[in-house]
């Protein structure tokens, strides 16, 4: 067994390996940073300006967040169940970061590019749900169950909606393998969301229930249930919860970006005209950077202008990188590298755009009510999401059999599945909600 | 030599799930170690290059039935429960005829002919598509079948809804 | 690579592992997982069977029983809360209501 015959064996899982050390090793760091921006754009919303104390402009704050986390003692309910309440935040956080595994962060940044790759982000997905209920279950106290309960309770109604919704996408694309899908959005020459809107709607809403966000945080709303099932976890076990939970942000975000918006390709990607838009992702960070510098002076601190000055040459760095490819001979390496070092600067900026609308909303709208959540998911969300994969099949069929224009097909269901979404809401709100209701079913 | 590690090892995985699934006093744990032997199943199927019934194992038996059991579990959970006897009067002749049984099935596996007949290997880059052709066969030759499972599921979705409310 | 006895024998101890558990436990939902357990070493065997053959038939009959396995235990777990308000146990030897 030489050397040689050793590395044989072993390279084609190198790559893999790599990739999937860097993930899971900055996913921390990132999510940390994904709860900063939240506080900020939180901030940016209620007019004031957030967490500005901890570096500058509170870019440190993720960090001095970490730490206390990790030094607070690690309390154990006394009647708890030790293993399963040891093992319960593992499982979530288990299952958000294998979810990471199959997605393509650009064409060449991907752990494993399974044949089933989409199923099995589901699949895993619908894994942790798990981790939700037992972690209730272990805690032995009124409030984790029951907030564990009406957790997966939601994450399992609207979890039909959103596959139903992803069916939708792959409908169009023929392919289960992350890779084709956004190769099937280059060669049709438009994003998927143009083509079936309603399927990106409803994987929206349905992905911000999956999450556990607000307008959908009933299990998890400080004034109804103190925490839900994270009630008993403190210091690091709750940071392992909050993790999966923003983890699972970015997965519902990736799945997104890479089922309707196209992956890691730029607008317009296969029209030669708009190649002007390559040049954006560095003029983009150039802007950054200028504004970085502009801050700079204004900072009242010594410690502070310089730490604004580097974050600044960082953003130039970085537009370096990026322009790099550009200015350099065709046919070279570094133009080789293009597609991979833009395309993952497209795909970050679309799942960031992505987690910016689901900020957006959390701090836009009120919360639903449990009964009304689930009255979404099961009598609005499901049925449009059966007729909205219906009218893509129809629309298939009619432009592939009958050669009607594709255009045409597409906004024909598009316009049936909205006339009824129309119904759907029609008929919702007819139905008395509420205690009134209770008299019928219930035994009350 | 992967592909028979891998199956080995969920295999064992398999086999020592399913023993701490029939003997944990916690009903809960019992629950957990289900889904072990159930993933070790997928990943038996994995080796066996069933990808499509990889992921469907996953995403339903792991994914929801496992789920429903630990909810029904919760909701009909008793403490007492934990303090009683967990197995029958009747568990040592239980326990001898599985294993005539076991041994019965290893002896006619071993006395045969055809036993030790290998997996076809197939170098990876020539394997068609499992989920393409279990999608083919599923629409064309057993579509009657599909169609009655359908019913089925739809069957049984009604049923357990009737069951499970409080005045029928 | 792996023969195919192989498969067969861990089907059947799985097989085993299930039957001992329905005989042996009182607790029903505990005898409903071990009948999961049975489905599951059926499902391995039919697998095994189709690679050797090369066809796809022994994986679309697993994929019915695993939709006949949800549908079961969906109806038995529903059938276990109904059983549990009324009486408030959950053990098999308990449930003699049709006793004489």
């Amino acid at each position: 067994m030489n050397v040689n015959a050793i590395f044989e064996a072993v390279q084609p899982f190198l790559l893999p390996v790599l990739f999937a050390v860097v993930i899971v090793a900055l996913l921390p760091l990132v999510a940390g940073y994904i709860v900063l921006v939240e506080r900020k754009v939180m901030a940016d919303m209620q007019v004031r300006l957030g967490p500005m104390r901890v570096g500058p402009h509170g870019l440190l704050q993720p960090i001095a967040d970490a730490v206390k986390l990790l030094l607070k003692e690690d309390i154990i309910p006394e009647s708890a169940d030790k293993a399963i309440f040891w093992g319960a935040p593992l499982i979530s956080v288990t299952c958000a970061m294998l979810a990471l595994s199959a997605l393509p962060i650009g064409p060449f940044f991907q752990i494993a590019d399974l044949n089933v790759g989409l199923l099995f982000i589901l699949g895993v997905s619908a894994l942790g749900i798990f981790g939700i209920v037992l972690g209730g279950w272990a805690s032995n106290s009124h409030y984790s169950l029951l907030g564990a309960l009406r957790s997966a309770a939601q994450l399992v109604s609207y979890e039909t909606s959103a596959g139903m919704a992803v069916v939708g996408a792959l409908l169009l694309a023929g392919t289960l393998s992350t890779r084709g899908i956004v190769q099937e959005q280059s060669d049709v020459g438009a994003w998927f969301v143009f083509v079936a809107p309603i399927g990106f709607f409803i994987y929206l809403v349905a992905s911000i229930a999956e999450t556990n966000r607000a307008p959908f945080d009933m299990p998890e709303a400080e004034s109804e249930l103190v925490a839900g099932y994270m009630t008993e976890y403190s210091g690091f076990r709750w940071a392992l919860y909050f993790l999966a939970e923003y983890t699972n942000m970015i997965v519902v975000a990736s799945i997104a970006t890479t089922l309707f918006l196209g992956g890691w390709l730029r607008p317009f990607a296969s029209t030669p005209f708009f190649n002007f838009l390559d040049f954006f992702p560095p003029v983009m960070m150039l802007g950054i950077a200028g504004y970085c510098f502009y801050r700079a002076p204004i900072q009242p601190v010594q410690l502070q202008k310089l730490f604004m000055a580097a974050v600044g040459l960082l953003c130039v760095v970085m537009a370096l990188i990026l322009a790099a490819p550009l200015v350099a001979p065709a046919g070279s390496r570094l133009a080789a590298a293009k597609p991979g070092i833009h395309g993952a600067f497209w795909f970050l900026l679309k799942v960031a755009s992505y987690i910016y609308v689901f900020m957006w909303l959390r701090f836009t709208f009120p919360r639903y009510r449990f009964d009304q959540l689930m009255k979404l998911g099961w009598q609005f969300l499901l049925p449009l999401s059966i007729v909205n994969v219906a009218g893509i099949a129809v629309a298939l069929t009619l432009s592939r059999t009958l050669g009607w224009p594709r255009i045409a097909c597409f906004l024909l269901t598009t316009v049936l599945t909205l006339a009824s979404a129309a119904w759907l809401v029609r008929v919702g709100e007819k139905q008395p909600t509420g205690i009134a209701a209770e008299g019928e079913f219930g035994d009350a | 030599m992967l592909d028979s590690v891998v199956f080995y090892i969920f295999a064992a995985l398999a086999v020592i799930s399913g023993i701490l699934v029939v003997t944990r006093r916690n009903v809960v744990h019992s629950a957990i170690f289900l889904a072990t032997a159930l993933l070790s199943t997928a990943g038996i199927f994995l080796s066996l290059h069933a990808e499509f019934l990889f992921i469907v194992q996953i995403i339903v038996y792991t994914g929801g039935i496992t789920v429903l059991y630990v909810f029904v579990i919760m909701l009909v959970n008793l403490d007492v429960a934990l303090h009683q006897v967990q197995f029958n009067r009747q568990w040592l002749v239980a326990l001898l005829l599985s294993i005539v049984l076991g041994a019965q099935v290893a002896a006619a596996l071993a006395l045969s002919r055809g036993s030790l007949y290998s997996m076809p290997v197939a170098p990876a880059t020539q394997l068609e598509p499992n989920t393409e052709q279990v999608a083919w066969s599923l629409f064309h030759t057993y579509m009657l079948p599909f169609e009655v499972a359908s019913v089925l599921l739809l069957v049984a979705m009604i049923g357990a809804v009737v069951m499970s409310k409080k005045r029928v | 690579m792996v023969p195919i006895g192989h498969y067969l024998f861990l089907s059947a101890a799985l097989l085993g592992i299930g039957i001992v558990g329905v005989v042996t436990r009182r607790n029903v939902i505990i005898i409903l997982m071990s009948v999961e357990l049975i489905l599951n070493a059926v499902n391995i065997n039919l697998v095994a069977f189709s690679r050797l053959v090369g066809s796809v038939e022994g994986h679309i009959f697993a994929i019915f029983i695993i939709t006949d396995a949800a549908a079961e235990a969906a109806v038995g777990l529903g059938i276990i809360i109904a059983f549990f308000r009324n009486r408030e146990t959950v053990l098999g030897d308990e449930m003699d209501i049709l006793k004489w």
